[in-house]
């Protein structure tokens, strides 16, 4: 056994996720992801239940573990009650401890989420908050959304929302002191210890691939992995 | 099989849903996206049919989004989800009520994971109490929004103003039921019909008078998929899930689509509108999209409540034809006015998608 499957084994959802798998492929089948990337969760499984350290390590790595879509529609299906989509989870945990998810195009991408969804949690309380969701950033959100994003406020009052208001409702301000306990728990549970290890290990890949590093959204790095396709990932037609 | 035998498997895919005192927390994208839709909800739980649904402004998050985009880990979830439970213990309340899929898919795992490994469950106590010294209890009843609508689904009907039947033919609407993934499809045992047979949103459409569309990729996802719809680069992978559902629905000539979860329906709704803009395609009657509703805004319309009321008007593709074929009245003048009916300006008009033309 593997130091790196010893260190999956640590991860209820790896326990959970993996009984024994027969190799039959239904997950494969009925994977959104496998029927866009050039991806099969079945591999996943295989190379994982050979607890072969080095095929671990290409995982953890590679491109593939960031595929996933967490659908977890292959739980549903699977005839042995294996879920691929938790042992992704804990892949994905894995990579960025031991700081291996920087080495992929997908993987790198984590340090766009850290700093968007990431940190709006803690900033608002909320995964999504509208005045970031702009319409540069998302441009397939349409005209209707621009308007709504341009006239927030007054669209989120005609709806009903105490947007930014203090007692409790839709897109309330959630109180400072329970934006402090949210703190508290990611300072406790590893939470803040991850948001840091993703940004110490971004920061260093930046700088040997040579691209411009820094905070928020408004720097090369960013702008890098968060738009680039290297188009290498689909299946071939 | 024997009926009785029947009746006994069919047992497994029910799930108990509690009858009143619920403590209700938030969707972020159903916020940011559909607020009308929690508004709604409420305002037929606690007005129409009478219920205690108490909220409180110290809840936040469950963090899903970041758990399911893996920035978020899960002893960090688990613990503010701890907290949630905590605010609900501490409020008198153990019947838990979540407007969101996401979270709930979590809330099961989380309590699941808490049966199985015992020493989790004290890790995430001591965890919540050290960071806030709360405690909790673990609710009796964890439900979606969408189950209790169902619960009450025929009282809702009975109230009812519109039925889900077209005017011009007298025909029943045809409905394309959409089901987000992370209600059963984890834990098939928490959801109405399990992940097979979800019969969530079909008990509505049929007791409200439509007729349900079956269709080849109904129970394939979105295409959300977290990192693959909130980075730029992969978003590919998003609006070719949703797309490859509208090309196996399209030749039912669906009314309209139902959704459960918060993100499913802006993904149908907007990606309709990002293919027409890329490829010239419409899925609807000539050139208008296939309208999608929250089971919230549609059991404000059979209600009878305004259509601008329940937020049709930040819908990319117009509702207005399904309103037209039901019947129910609405002024095109007052779509995009503010709070007081003051003039906000209004959203251009999509290059493809019909828009202004139908109204």
């Amino acid at each position: 056994m593997g130091q790196l499957y010893d260190q999956l084994s640590n991860d209820v959802r790896f326990v959970e996720g993996l009984k024994a798998c027969l190799n039959c492929g239904t997950c494969t089948a009925i994977c959104p992801a496998a029927e866009f990337y050039n991806y099969q969760p079945r591999n996943i499984a295989e190379i994982l239940q050979s607890k072969n350290d080095h095929d671990i390590e290409t995982l953890l790595k590679g491109d593939a573990i960031w595929y996933c879509g967490e659908c977890m529609s292959c739980v549903t299906r699977c005839p042995r009650g294996n879920a691929p989509g938790l042992l992704i989870t804990a892949l994905r945990t894995l990579s960025q401890e031991l700081g291996y998810f920087v080495e992929s195009e997908k993987g790198r991408q984590q340090l766009a989420i850290k700093r968007t969804v990431g940190e709006w949690i803690l900033d608002y309380g909320y995964c999504l908050f509208p005045a970031h969701i702009t319409p540069e950033m998302h441009p397939e959100q349409g005209p209707v959304w621009e308007w709504e994003h341009e006239h927030i406020a007054e669209v989120m009052d005609r709806l009903g929302a105490n947007y930014q208001k203090t007692g409790p409702g839709i897109l309330r301000k959630v109180p400072k002191e329970d934006l402090d306990e949210l703190k508290k728990i990611f300072d406790i549970t590893g939470g803040t210890e991850r948001y840091n290890k993703i940004e110490d290990f971004s920061r260093k890949k930046a700088e040997e691939m040579g691209i411009e590093f820094g905070p928020g959204l408004d720097n090369d790095y960013i702008r890098h992995i968060y738009t680039t396709n290297s188009g290498k990932h689909n299946k071939e037609e | 099989m024997k009926e009785e035998g029947k009746r006994r498997l069919w047992m497994e895919y029910q799930k108990e849903v509690a009858d009143d005192r619920f403590f209700y927390v938030r969707s972020c994208v159903r916020q940011n996206f559909f607020p009308a839709s929690e508004k709604v909800f409420l305002q037929i739980m606690r007005s129409e049919l009478g219920k205690d649904v108490f909220e409180k402004e110290a809840h936040t998050t469950c963090s899903g989004i970041g758990y399911h985009s893996d920035v978020v880990p899960f002893d960090t979830a688990m613990t503010i989800i701890a907290r949630q439970f905590a605010l609900m213990t501490e409020s008198g309340y153990e019947n838990f009520v979540t407007s969101c899929i996401t979270s709930f898919g979590l809330y099961s795992e989380v309590i699941e994971t808490w049966h199985h490994f015992p020493e989790v469950l004290a890790r995430v106590r001591e965890n919540l109490k050290t960071a806030t010294g709360r405690e909790f209890k673990i609710p009796a009843n964890v439900s979606h929004a969408s189950d209790v609508i169902y619960k009450f689904r025929q009282q809702i009907g009975e109230k009812g103003k519109h039925r889900l039947v077209n005017r011009y033919t007298g025909n029943p609407l045809k409905v394309v039921e959409h089901i987000g993934c992370h209600y059963s499809k984890m834990f098939p045992a928490k959801g109405i019909g399990g992940a097979e047979y979800p019969h969530v949103l079909i008990g509505m459409i049929e007791d409200w008078g439509g007729e349900v569309v079956d269709y080849p990729e109904r129970r394939h996802c979105c295409g959300f998929g977290f990192r693959q719809y909130l980075v730029q680069a992969n978003r590919g992978y998003s609006i070719s899930c949703s797309r490859k559902k509208f090309d196996s629905m399209q030749p039912y000539k669906p009314d309209f689509i139902l959704t459960n979860c918060p993100g499913c329906p802006m993904f149908l709704d907007r990606w309709q509108y990002a293919i027409s803009e890329m490829e010239g395609i419409t899925y609807g009657e000539n050139g208008q999209g296939i309208p999608v509703l929250t089971y919230e805004e549609l059991a404000g319309l059979v209600l009878g409540y305004d259509p601008w009321d329940l937020g049709f008007q930040v819908h990319q593709v117009p509702v207005e034809p399904l309103l037209d074929k039901i019947g129910v009245p609405y002024n095109p003048e007052k779509k995009f006015l503010g709070s007081t009916g003051q003039y906000i300006g209004k959203p251009d008009a999509p290059s493809v998608l019909k828009f202004y033309s139908n109204v």
